[in-house]
């Protein structure tokens, strides 16, 4: 009989993502090039009006966070489903769920926590202020999880599917709205004098909503893609 | 022990097999036979929980696997056509990963005797990329030198292996059913465990 505590199934899956990636930092790149290059190539094209940039600045950088998180969902079950680890990943004798968080949160540190770092740096192209960079970062910081936890259960029910890539991003993109609307009001909120604190409250509210359940429906739709 | 009752299996809307019985007990070898398309591997699945039986029981030691779930998945290993290893990573890595996940984390010195016993001496920290097919297969039936559950599903496992390594297969199963393990496996080559008989399930 073998034996694996909750604790040690997180912490060695968390580790082996995060080594798998490191051998491969491409891909990890990517994703925060893609990001980089679109939030810069806007105020190059839009001209150097500060009110305007100002204005749009929140909307630029959620949009690029929202299409960059799109262009890495792609990578968070494929590889394991076409080697054949994702079907001893279904036979870990702990719970799926917990393994599938797990999965999550590995997935947010190599693509949602390096677009939060950077923000503010791109930030400074658009002349933002320190209070508003203060509460991008914040507000990346909720959003981009409930991103990843969102994409995850995309991405586990069009596993193996031809045109997967397309379709994934057709089902999760209306579901993030809610998160891009949010995102970028809470930094509106803040430029325009207002407090930000119920836009990042619902954000946390969010956060948490999608913690609970989508570790489990991704459990769900990866068991029905196994078959 | 596993019990099986009346399974029916289906491919999408293609009927497979019906009303399949069997039980296997500690210490007894089951090999499935027939043809490509004759579903095999599908049965295999089914007794790892990855599909659904269209209609009967399959139950290990008196209660039904769906109930049990993840204490009966820690009693299993399963190996598919597939060699679930990261082409990134090392043997030893793949191996110490592969082992901790399915509950039985052990350390390098245990690790890397048991890649030795397969034949992998030298190649322990080597990436998997740069090894052959039969050498790839030998990293993931590593695993089964490490498992300490009872019940092992292969299928296919001697794929890409080379004489020695067949050899070293029949000695690894016979060993296991020594220790009152059990073994289901699939394969078209010849595997025979010598003082043990195997039984045999034709599917048609």
């Amino acid at each position: 009989m073998n034996k694996l505590s909750l604790l040690d199934l997180v912490n060695l899956v968390i580790r082996r993502d995060l080594t798998l990636a490191m051998r491969r930092r491409a891909d990890v790149l990517t994703t925060l090039i893609f990001f980089v290059l679109v939030v810069s190539l806007f105020p190059l094209a839009v001209g150097s009006e500060l009110d305007m940039l100002r204005k749009m600045a929140p909307g630029v950088v959620w949009v690029a966070a929202l299409l960059a998180s799109m262009l890495s969902l792609g990578r968070m079950f494929s590889a394991d489903y076409l080697d054949g680890t994702l079907e001893q990943m279904l036979l870990v004798p702990q719970s799926l769920s917990m393994l599938v968080l797990s999965k999550i949160i590995a997935h947010w540190m190599l693509s949602g926590l390096p677009l939060v770092l950077i923000a503010p740096v791109l930030g400074l192209q658009f002349d933002m202020s320190g209070e508003a960079l203060l509460v991008l970062v914040a507000a990346l910081l909720l959003g981009t999880p409930v991103l990843s936890m969102i994409g995850a259960f995309g991405a586990a029910l069009t596993l193996g599917l031809r045109g997967g890539g397309v379709l994934v991003s057709l089902l999760v993109l209306p579901l993030c709205i809610p998160v891009l609307i949010f995102g970028a009001g809470a930094v509106t909120a803040v430029t325009s004098g207002m407090s930000a604190a119920s836009n990042l409250s619902l954000l946390g509210a969010f956060l948490l909503m999608s913690l609970l359940f989508t570790p489990w429906v991704a459990a769900q739709a990866l068991r029905i893609s196994m078959e | 022990m596993l019990e099986v009752t009346n399974l029916s299996c289906a491919r999408g809307e293609h009927p497979l097999f019906a009303d399949l019985s069997f039980t296997l007990s500690a210490g007894e070898l089951l090999q499935v036979q027939g043809e490509n398309g004759s579903g095999k591997t599908t049965l295999l699945r089914t007794l790892c929980g990855f599909m659904q039986p269209l209609a009967g029981e399959i139950r290990w030691q008196g209660q039904s696997v769906r109930e049990l779930d993840e204490a009966y998945h820690a009693d299993l290993v399963y190996l598919g056509h597939m060699n679930a290893i990261k082409d990134e990573l090392t043997a030893l890595e793949n191996l110490r990963i592969s082992s901790a996940l399915a509950g039985c984390a052990v350390s390098d010195n245990v690790a890397v005797a048991a890649l030795r016993r397969m034949g992998l001496r030298g190649r322990e920290t080597f990436p998997v990329k740069v090894l052959s097919q039969g050498q790839r297969r030998r990293v993931a039936l590593a695993r089964l030198l490490i498992s300490k559950a009872p019940m092992w599903i292969l299928d296919e496992p001697l794929t890409a292996l080379d004489v020695g390594a067949v050899g070293l297969m029949q000695e690894l199963i016979g060993e296991h059913l020594g220790n009152r393990g059990m073994v289901i496996f699939t394969t078209h080559q010849a595997l025979e465990v010598s003082g043990v008989e195997t039984r045999r399930l034709r599917l048609s």
